[in-house]
């Protein structure tokens, strides 16, 4: 039994439906970090723990205790807004105890505990400010105090960092992480930003349309995505998905894909057993760094594919330079070491790591065969 | 913040917290639906009946409504207002208009002008009336200053004049009310997107292709507004009337507000003095409904 | 309205402006003359006004004109000049001002931040009751004061516009919370704070301009009206619009203009001196009692 608990939570608005059983289960000291495309319920998953909404089916646990129904601030938890939600009648001091002080806290204890807080984000000159006198990194530090200083169970974030400029964002999530790694708090935070997802996180779930689309560490979420959605919404660039077909040859079973001059090339699956499909038109799945140049391709690699195509058009992005070519009648990306040097209607020659492709069936939309170097 | 969780698995706060701000704006509710809308069905209810000086229970069915259109004062009071509305409208969102352009040109002391344009509005009828009553008065009021200036053929006797009388009273309604109309458009003028006329000015748009095509169409909720606030304001206009003219000379300036003040507390004739005041409802409903109704719609989303 | 002038885009020649500024000119003194002019002929004894020039100043400064109405004119049949009637506008308006604000206040917290099934339907029909003729109630609330034995008092005055301002008051609140952010009273709920806690606290603190609005709204309203204070509250309790119509067409005597002018200035002296300190505020109310929020 985990720390918190979500178990088949679904939530209707009136007759839409925006969440769909979800099942989660988060173990104490966990980072879950929550992804999805805007609307498809992050947000609202997020209401229901906090208790902002009230839940139309399943139920939720903290510490194996159920709190549907449970008032909000009886939860135990804290909760850190997009956009801050200061209280902009109040001062910074006021706005970081206003919960303390709710719950009968004497002045003494608040004013300990805020010093307290106030160190650890070292906002101390900050307490007598009004919110409209801040900085947005500093609205977000005091966003966060007011979170701490009420030592929850869980903490919540919607999107914390989504205001603030890039520069900031990456100092922020450098702090959160720190703290996080320093309190050793349970934390289920929404972002956007795979990054923040991925660095963050211990555990990422996937969201679309209500559903989880799939629930795993960083790793096996990029590595091994369990459908299309996740293959194609975590990762920047997006994984290549090649339409090609099976073939059982004599010397082994062959992804069959055609190439820029309409020839077709045949990449061997090696240890992948894709006998039975046979014949059938797959979805091979390759992360652009899965598609080089022969000097960079993985040495640990034992199934190394080498084609010739066409490259159409190449951006260089620092540290690596992205190629992109036709393939299986789609353009597709590779990633390059940033001093390639290479020419648009250049035929240039690439090294597939064929053991990190993933294979999904293109009618259901979901994984066939796994990455088997993981 | 719904509320369909049974309320078994809630604990007492919750609960409490769920029913408090139903609790907390029932009395105005109440207070509403008793006060407006018991009332205006009281009201049509007593348009059914032959009430006279008091509140009589007889149901007359049509009765009312049918005398009522063959009262000739009331006859007069819907072509007033049929004059007034139109006139009244529309020289205010003419001079509203004007004076809006022309103060959005960055005039120098707009700060002094817009206040002096705008005072009228905080001023109650009854005053305005009782100024202007006297300004229209051809014996002291402006056709007694021309005269006095020597131009003794000017003659500007509209208030006395049972065809002009009504006007007399357009001219003070709007005096009172086109600064309002003014400041909504400038409002509406202000809130324009500066980049979207610099890139009609680099089209190469002139000035007067700029406000017909550009400007003006952007203005069109600013319309609607001040046709809708002057509508009903028109509609409902009763002090006006009773400070500049007590509805006459004779009838001839009485509105259909006047009429049922009337009718219904000083010639005892309630149940017509009530059918009137269900078809100035009706006429109000006919502008105000839809344009609530868009205006609900347009915030839930 | 409170936005500056702007950078002008539109371009304008030397001569199209100097007309502009001559139509602003023509349009001020439009506006000013009537007002002006009733100041003017306030001050002047009455033999000037009727054998006079109107636009001239007074050759013989008086202020007569002012005390008359003030303390002695007779309104009615009592020779009490209007002071008692003032007092009886701000009796009425003050405490009406204050209740329907406040109940406006919390409806307006309640429609935009507590919303359930219907909270929308209740509003529009809170809307629809700012727009109806009166008229239409005047009959039954006649009965209703009567039975309640408020019938031609102050009480009965108050409770009137207090029904009659919920409308407009709850509208500016709604619309004022309707923009503020809904985070705010989730944080607030997280933090422990209940609902009326977080109206005092953290709603309320923030309200400041839209109690402006709302207050100089309803008082500018309910000082200056005078079909309500002409239905229900005849006799000594009628409010100061009333009785300066009073004044102003009682039938007996000589007319005395001056008199009758001092005595509509004082009648529009509270809301003017509300509109000369609070103007900006003023505007904005206008605005959100007919744009939408
Ligand atoms: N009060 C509500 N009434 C009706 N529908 C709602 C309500 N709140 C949210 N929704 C709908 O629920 C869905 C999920 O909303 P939610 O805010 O959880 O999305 P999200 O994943 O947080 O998106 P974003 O990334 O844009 O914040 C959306 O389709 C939204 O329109
Ligand atoms: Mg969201």
């Amino acid at each position: 039994m985990g720390f918190l608990n979500i178990n088949g939570v679904s939530k209707s608005y009136g007759s839409l439906k925006v969440l769909h059983g979800i099942d989660i289960e988060v173990e104490e000291g966990e980072f879950l970090v929550l992804v999805g495309p805007s609307g498809c319920g992050k947000s609202t998953l997020l209401n229901l723990i906090a208790g902002l909404e009230d839940i139309t089916d399943g139920e939720i646990l903290i510490r194996d205790r159920v709190i549907n129904g449970v008032h909000p601030s009886e939860r135990n938890i804290a909760m850190v807004f997009q956009s801050y939600a200061l209280y902009p009648n109040m001062t910074v001091g006021q706005n970081i105890t206003f919960g303390l002080e709710m719950h009968g806290v004497s002045k003494k204890e608040r004013k300990i505990a805020l010093d307290e807080v106030a160190k650890l984000l070292r906002i101390e000159n900050l307490l007598h400010r009004k919110p409209k006198q801040l900085s947005g990194g500093q609205r977000q530090r005091v966003a966060m105090g007011r979170a701490l200083v009420r030592n929850p169970d869980v903490f919540l974030f919607d999107e914390p960092l989504s205001n603030l400029d890039a520069k900031l964002r990456v100092d922020m999530r450098t702090e959160i992480k720190k703290l996080h790694q320093n309190l050793g708090t349970t934390i289920v935070y929404v972002t956007h930003d795979q990054i923040e997802a991925m660095t963050l996180s211990s555990r990422i779930a996937v969201m679309n349309d209500g559903y989880v689309q799939q629930l795993g560490t960083p790793k096996e979420i990029y590595d091994n995505p369990q459908n299309i959605f996740v293959a194609t919404f975590m990762g920047s660039p997006a994984m290549n998905l090649i339409p090609a077909i099976v073939r059982a040859l004599d010397d082994g079973t062959v992804a069959e894909i055609s190439l820029y001059d309409g020839s077709l090339e045949h990449l061997p699956f090696g240890r992948a057993d894709m006998n039975s499909w046979d014949g059938r038109e797959i979805l091979l799945g390759l992360r652009p760094e899965m598609i080089t140049d022969e000097e960079s391709a993985d040495r640990k690699s034992q199934n190394i594919a080498r084609i010739k195509n066409r490259i159409e058009v190449t951006e260089p992005a620092g540290s690596d330079t992205f190629i992109s070519m036709q393939a299986g009648g789609k353009s597709i990306v590779a990633r390059m070491k940033s001093d390639i040097d290479v020419k648009p209607d250049q035929v240039f020659p690439f090294a597939i790591n064929m053991d990190k492709a993933v294979i999904f069936d293109p009618v259901e939309g979901i994984r066939i065969q796994a990455n088997i170097s993981s | 913040m719904s509320m369909n969780l049974t309320t078994t698995d809630q604990d007492l706060k919750t609960r409490l917290q769920n029913w408090l701000p139903k609790i907390v704006l029932a009395p105005s509710f109440g207070l509403v639906v008793f006060f407006v809308y018991g009332f205006i069905a009281f009201t049509l209810y007593l348009s059914f009946t032959n009430s006279r000086m008091l509140p009589s229970y007889e149901w007359v069915g049509w009765q009312n409504y049918e005398r009522l259109f063959q009262i000739r004062e009331w006859d007069i009071a819907l072509n007033n207002l049929v004059i007034f509305a139109i006139l009244y409208i529309s020289i205010c969102t003419v001079i509203g208009l004007i004076l809006a352009v022309f103060l959005d040109q960055k005039i120098r002391g707009e700060g002094v002008l817009r206040p002096i344009f705008l005072y009228p509005m905080a001023l109650s009828f009854i005053v305005t009336g009782t100024a202007w009553k006297w300004f229209l008065d051809p014996a002291i009021g402006i056709e007694n200053t021309f005269h006095l200036w020597g131009w003794q053929s000017f003659s500007f006797d509209w208030i006395k004049d049972r065809d002009m009388a009504i006007y007399a009273i357009v001219i003070a309604a709007v005096w009172q009310s086109s600064g309002f109309v003014m400041a909504m458009f400038l409002a509406g003028l202000r809130g324009i997107d500066d980049e979207l006329l610099k890139a009609a000015q680099i089209d190469g748009a002139s000035n007067f292709n700029l406000y017909r095509r550009i400007i003006l169409p952007q203005l069109r909720p600013a319309f609607l507004s001040a046709f809708v606030i002057l509508g009903h304001l028109a509609i409902k206009s009763y002090d006006l009337v009773i400070a500049l003219t007590g509805g006459g000379p004779g009838n001839a300036t009485a509105l259909p507000a006047t009429f049922m003040y009337s009718y219904s507390f000083t010639r005892n004739q309630m149940g017509i003095g009530s059918a009137s005041a269900v078809i100035m409802l009706l006429t109000i409903s006919a502008i105000m409904v839809p344009y609530l109704y868009a205006e609900l719609n347009e915030k839930k989303r | 309205m409170t936005v500056a002038a702007q950078e002008n885009i539109v371009r304008t020649s030397q001569s199209v402006r100097v007309g502009i500024y001559l139509a602003l000119i023509v349009f001020a003194l439009f506006y000013l003359l009537p007002f002006g002019i009733m100041v003017i002929n306030s001050v002047k004894p009455l033999i000037e006004i009727t054998e006079g020039n109107m636009i001239a100043l007074p050759r013989e400064w008086t202020i007569d004109p002012w005390l008359s109405a003030w303390s002695t004119a007779q309104i009615g049949v009592e020779p009490t000049g209007l002071r008692p009637y003032f007092v009886n506008s701000i009796v009425m308006a003050l405490p009406a001002v204050a209740i329907s604000t406040a109940l406006g206040a919390i409806n307006g917290y309640i429609l935009t931040k507590w919303q359930f099934r219907g909270a929308t339907l209740i509003f529009g029909l809170l809307l629809f009751s700012c727009f109806i003729p009166f008229q239409i109630v005047l009959i039954p609330m006649a009965r209703v004061l009567g039975v309640l034995n408020i019938a031609g008092t102050t009480y009965g005055l108050i409770l009137v516009h207090v029904v009659y301002g919920l409308g407009f008051s709850t509208l500016f609140f709604r619309n004022f919370y309707a923009a503020f952010p809904n985070e705010l009273v989730r944080a607030a709920q997280i933090d422990g704070a209940g609902f009326f806690r977080i109206f005092w606290r953290i709603m309320l603190p923030s309200s400041g301009p839209i109690l402006a609005v709302c207050c100089i709204w309803q008082f500018t309203n309910i000082w200056n009206d005078f079909l309500f204070g002409a239905s229900f509250a005849s006799g000594s309790a009628a409010p100061m619009t009333v009785s300066l119509n009073n004044l102003v067409n009682s039938s007996t005597g000589v007319r005395e203009y001056n008199v009758h002018f001092a005595g509509a200035i004082l009648a529009a002296g509270p809301t003017l001196l509300v509109y000369i300190i609070a103007g900006r505020y003023f505007v904005r109310g206008l605005m959100a009692g007919s744009v939408k929020g």
